[in-house]
Parts: C-alpha cells; structure tokens; sequence
C-alpha cells in the first residue's frame, strides 16, 4: 500500500505538449478517478504511471520512491486494459500465474494465491477455460484477478467497464469499488463517463486538454465546480449556462429580469443554474419556452429556450410534468444554488 | 449457386471432373509406370493399369544403385539429402525470420525502416539471380557438397520476414505492455506471448518453406558434385540423361512417386493448423 505523488509532470511528443504541468498527491488506500472527454490525456497520465510512457519532466513516487526510470515490472503495480490484453493462448489460471511465474514465486504460493483471487471473483469455474471461451464479464472479472493476485501497491484501470453493455458496466462498477475497499490497494481509475467517475472515485481529478481542471471529492465537484468546464461535464443532464449583467450583488437576465445572486462581481458574467436546481414557480425570473418535453418517469426534462434570447435552457422537474410546446414556464432557482463564472476565462467567481 | 438446374449440375460436375483428370492422370501414370518393367515401359502405348513389379522396382530404386549401369547413390540417400535440406531450410527460414520480424516491430534503433526496406528489396533477387556471387561464397567458405552449403544460402527470406511482421503487427500493443508489467523482458515476451501466438502462421509457413526447399533443383545442382550428397528432385533429371541405354522409365517414376511422398505427409499432417494460420484472423 503506498501513495503517489505527481510533481510538475510534463508530456510532450515532439513539438506538442499534451499534459501540462499536472500535481497531485494520492493517499494510501484512495481511489482517484481520472476524467475527462476523448483526447483530454487522462490516458496518458495513467501510463505514465504505469511507466509505459516516458515521463518528459517532473516527478511521479509511488510510496517515498521516485519511479520515473523504473521499468513497469519493478513499480508494484497491476493494469488492467480496457480490452482485457489476457494472453489468448493461456487458460485463466496460467494467465493470472504468468507474472508470479517470472518473479519466481514458488509453485504453492502461486496456486495458493491464484485460488483466492479466484474466490474473490467467483471465476473459480473457469479457471483452465481459455479467454475466448469467456464472456465480455468473465474475461473482465480475470483482468481484475491478474491484477489482484500480483498483490501490487498500485491498481490502474484504464477504462476496464467499456467494453461491457449498460447493466453489467454497472454491476462491474460496483463490484470494483467493493473490492478496492475490501483490499484497501490505492487505485488510479482512468474514463470519459462522469456517472462511472462519480459513483466509482474518492476524488475526481478532471482533465481538460492536458491541464488538471478540478481535483476533489465528487460532491466538491458538483457542488462548487472550479471551472465552467467542470459545471458542464459533472451532472446530467449537463449545467445551464446563461450570459448575464451583474451590478451590486444582482444579476440582470437577457429579458429584465434579475436574480439574487449574492456576488460581488460586475460585469459580464456566466450564471450557470443545474437543471435539477431549478423550481417551477409561476412568479419565476427564469422563463423559458418550452421546445419539447422528455418524459424520464421519475422526472421531467423540460427543453426550451430562455425568454429574450436564442440560449438553450434544460430544466428537470420531479415526477410528471405535462406542458405543451410553445408555451411559457417559469423558474426560480435558490441563490446557492447559482455558479458564477467569469466570462472569459471561465473561473468560478465566489461569492 | 443457389440454383438448382440440370444443365448447371452437369456442366459444373463436367468441368470439376476434368480438372481432377487433368492434376490425377500424370500421378497415375507416374505410379502405373513405377508397377512395370523396364521393357514393357519402352513399348508403346504407355499402359494404364498397375503391372506386377511394384516392389522390385521399389527394392531396386529405394536400396539398388537405382539406375542399372550408373553409379548414383541409392535413393533413400537422396532422400535422406532432401530431407536434410528442406528441414534445414525451413527451420533455418522460420528461425531467422521471427528474429529479424521480432526486432524490426518491437525495437527501436537507428535505421529500422532502411533495414525492413532492404530486406524487403531482396524479395525481387531470388536464388537464380544472384547465383554466381553465392555460389563464389559457398565455393569460397568450403561449404560445396555439404548441408550447410546446400541450405544456408537458401536460408535468408523477406518473404517469411514480411509475414511474421504482419502477424506481429496484429497483436494488439496492450499485450506488450501487460508482459512487461508481469515483468517479461523481451526474449520471454518473444518465447511465451509472440511464438505461441504465431504458432498457426508457423505451420503454415512451414509447409510452404518445407516444399521450397525440397523442390530446388538448380542449386542443389551447382554445388554438389558428389553423388552422395545429391538430391532426389535434382536426380530424376539426371537419371533421365545418365544412362547410356533407353531412359528406365520404370525406375524413374518409382524415384517420382517416392520424392512426392514428404511433401505429401507434410501437408496432410499439418492441413489443420496450415489452414488456420491462413485464414484465421482473431487474436
């Protein structure tokens, strides 16, 4: 068990620098999302990890070792891929063994601890079946045995649940975060599905073309997103974002109204309002015109566009709402429940 | 295809029969020819039907000095020759090509793809090209009437390079790095991932090398002048211009029909696994 620090990491090929001076201190025993869209180098920063990228400067330590030029087999870690990489030609035992084989760990211990990851998982069944007589689940239930059995410091998924359909994804989840509290292993979690993030991570760290956007809790997140980036991806459906004036502690709406907003800031600002946060009032300063109605059966999701501009607007109300395209509904939403951002460079302005 | 028409049914079978005529009869003749004596082979017309010396022409050709009146080694000699030169050339062909395929995919070092471009250039020089130069070597290396001679020039092949680097080229990456975080260097990423997954493109490409080398003929023919190192197919040639007297057909087509049968087992021995490896794409 150990931690792992990330000091100033930089990730250039040739000329184009995809990680930007990225920090980050895990605890011992945490389990670290790492989130963002196609592209965003969250992949890459795990490998990094791993050591199958070069790091091109700053620092990584798994414990108080500073493993930049350690090859992946001396880090203490386990990966497990997203598709699997089992070795075809191996039964599950053998590829589950493989790694304890070539560090020479006698014959008892390997079986020994080959059983028990296999009970962990319940693949105990399967154990001489090959990879491809195994379903999409099953093979993904050995990845994680490959894993557990090398009884690493370090766990690292990179998107291991997408290549599952919907209900077993979910299943799969639960059970990986069942299972990295049981073993108490610090895990790095990389994906680009913020419902995955959210459920699966003690904290999120949220990439954006190569730069750390927010790193914290998941109701940190949601709830005091750092960046108009964060508000968008964290929740679904995704944060209200809406151009406004603010002076004196208000905020002016593009058709006159004015909200409460308690900020201190003047100026052109960015109001971003979650949809879940928004209450139907009849007297409301929020109001929209509904475009189409989505009817979800626990709740409500309401597409419109914002009176007096062309901005679009969703708003989820619970259980059933019926209202017609074309007619006009009004919100209201509570102050803390309003994110102010700066305009231009998209920073979260406090109140 | 789905049709079901008389016509198509009989002109289709028509064509598949005279195509099983056309590749069957010559074996025919062959093994006909191999069951008579050697007077009844100079008259004409040729028979069709098995004679009655079968295994005395097999006794004469297989142990005998084959032809009466030459002094060429007995054939299971030259078979035991061919074989010697097939397996070598197609071990040493299979050996040299995964290594070189290996290095050129998986390594990176100074002048990677110059290296796979010249190799790849030599697929345009085949033996008969370059046959002076190599024969100097070989002659030079006084390697001439010896296995090494008969195969090591045979043994260097962009062929089977090019196709264990597409084979190579199939293995997704993330098994690289799985081995390498079980803590498999590079020679026992090569022994227990690429080798056991390249098994069936092995076979395949075994059969083919086998029949390569058991078929050569004319660089068998420049290097060995001792007749014990001699080659079967090289010798069937000779045996026709040797003898002073009327060409021994029936020994003759008995040293064919034996030189067929290697070939013949190879094949039918590794049919599964050749046909696998060339069609099977999953990884």
């Amino acid at each position: 068990m150990a931690s792992i620090s990330l000091k100033d990491l930089v990730k250039t090929y040739g000329d184009v620098e995809v990680l930007h001076h990225v920090e980050g201190e895990i605890q011992d025993g945490e389990l670290i999302v790492i989130v963002g869209p196609s592209g965003c180098g969250k992949s890459t920063l795990l490998r990094m990890v791993a050591g199958l990228e070069t790091v091109t400067s700053g620092e990584i330590s798994i414990g108080d070792k500073v493993v930049n030029k350690l090859e992946p087999a001396d880090r203490d870690i386990a990966m497990v891929f997203q598709n699997y990489a089992l070795y075809p030609h191996m039964s599950v035992r053998e590829n589950m063994a493989y790694g304890l084989k070539i560090r020479k760990i006698s014959k008892d211990e390997i079986d020994r601890r080959v059983q028990e990851a296999a009970e962990i998982l319940e693949i105990g069944a399967y154990l001489d079946r090959k990879p491809r007589q195994l379903s999409g689940g099953q093979r993904q239930r050995v990845a994680m045995g490959r894993a557990i059995v090398r009884n690493p410091q370090v766990f690292l998924f990179d998107e291991p649940l997408s290549n599952l359909d919907a209900k077993l994804r979910v299943q799969m989840r639960l059970e990986i975060r069942k299972l990295q509290q049981r073993l108490g292993v610090t895990s790095i979690y990389v994906t680009h599905d913020q419902v995955e993030a959210m459920t699966l991570g003690d904290r999120l760290m949220v990439l954006n073309g190569g730069y750390v956007e927010q790193f914290g809790t998941p109701i940190e997140l949601y709830d005091r997103p750092a960046t108009v980036f964060v508000a968008g991806f964290i929740g679904s459906p995704s944060m209200n974002f809406l151009p406004v004036e603010a002076s004196g502690g208000t905020l002016a709406l593009a058709n006159g109204a004015t909200l409460t907003g308690g900020t201190q800031a003047s100026g052109k600002v960015t109001l971003g309002v979650r949809p879940e946060h928004l209450v139907q009032d009849d007297t409301g300063e929020i109001r929209i015109t509904v475009q189409m109605v989505e009817q979800l059966g626990a709740n409500t999701l309401i597409h419109g566009l914002l009176e007096g501009s062309d901005t679009e607007f969703v708003a989820s109300a619970a259980g059933h709402v019926t209202a017609q395209a074309g007619t006009l509904m009004s919100f209201t939403a509570a102050a803390e429940d309003l994110h102010i951002f700066d305009a231009t460079s998209g920073k979260r302005i406090d109140a | 295809m789905v049709e079901n028409r008389r016509i198509l049914g009989i002109v289709s079978h028509l064509v598949l029969i005279l195509g099983v005529i056309m590749v069957a009869l010559p074996i025919w003749i062959t093994f006909v020819a191999s069951t008579h004596d050697a007077v009844r082979m100079t008259q004409a017309p040729i028979p069709m039907l098995p004679g009655t010396h079968f295994f005395e022409n097999f006794k004469q050709t297989l142990f005998g000095a084959g032809l009466s009146g030459s002094e060429g080694a007995p054939v299971w000699r030259m078979l035991l020759n061919s074989m010697a030169m097939a397996l070598m050339i197609a071990f040493g062909k299979i050996a040299i090509s995964l290594l070189s395929a290996f290095a050129i995919v998986y390594f990176k070092f100074p002048f990677r793809m110059g290296f796979f471009w010249m190799i790849f250039i030599t697929l345009m020089l085949p033996v008969e090209v370059r046959i002076l130069p190599t024969f100097e070597v070989v002659a030079n290396l006084g390697m001439l009437n010896s296995y090494w001679g008969l195969s090591i020039p045979l043994i260097a092949s962009a062929t089977a390079t090019f196709m264990f680097r597409q084979v190579f080229l199939t293995i997704p990456d993330e098994m690289l790095e799985s081995a390498r975080i079980d803590g498999a260097g590079p020679l026992r990423f090569f022994w227990d991932i690429l080798i056991p997954l390249s098994r069936t493109n092995i076979a395949a490409l075994f059969v083919i090398l086998f029949i390569y080398g058991w078929n050569q003929y004319l660089w068998p023919l420049l290097i060995t002048t001792d007749t014990d190192m001699t080659t079967i197919v090289m010798s069937i040639k000779q045996m026709l211009e040797a003898a002073e007297q009327s060409p021994q057909w029936n020994i003759i087509m008995m040293t064919a029909l034996l030189a067929m049968i290697p070939p013949v087992f190879v094949v039918v021995g590794m049919q599964r696994l050749f046909v696998q490896g060339l069609t099977e794409t999953d990884k």
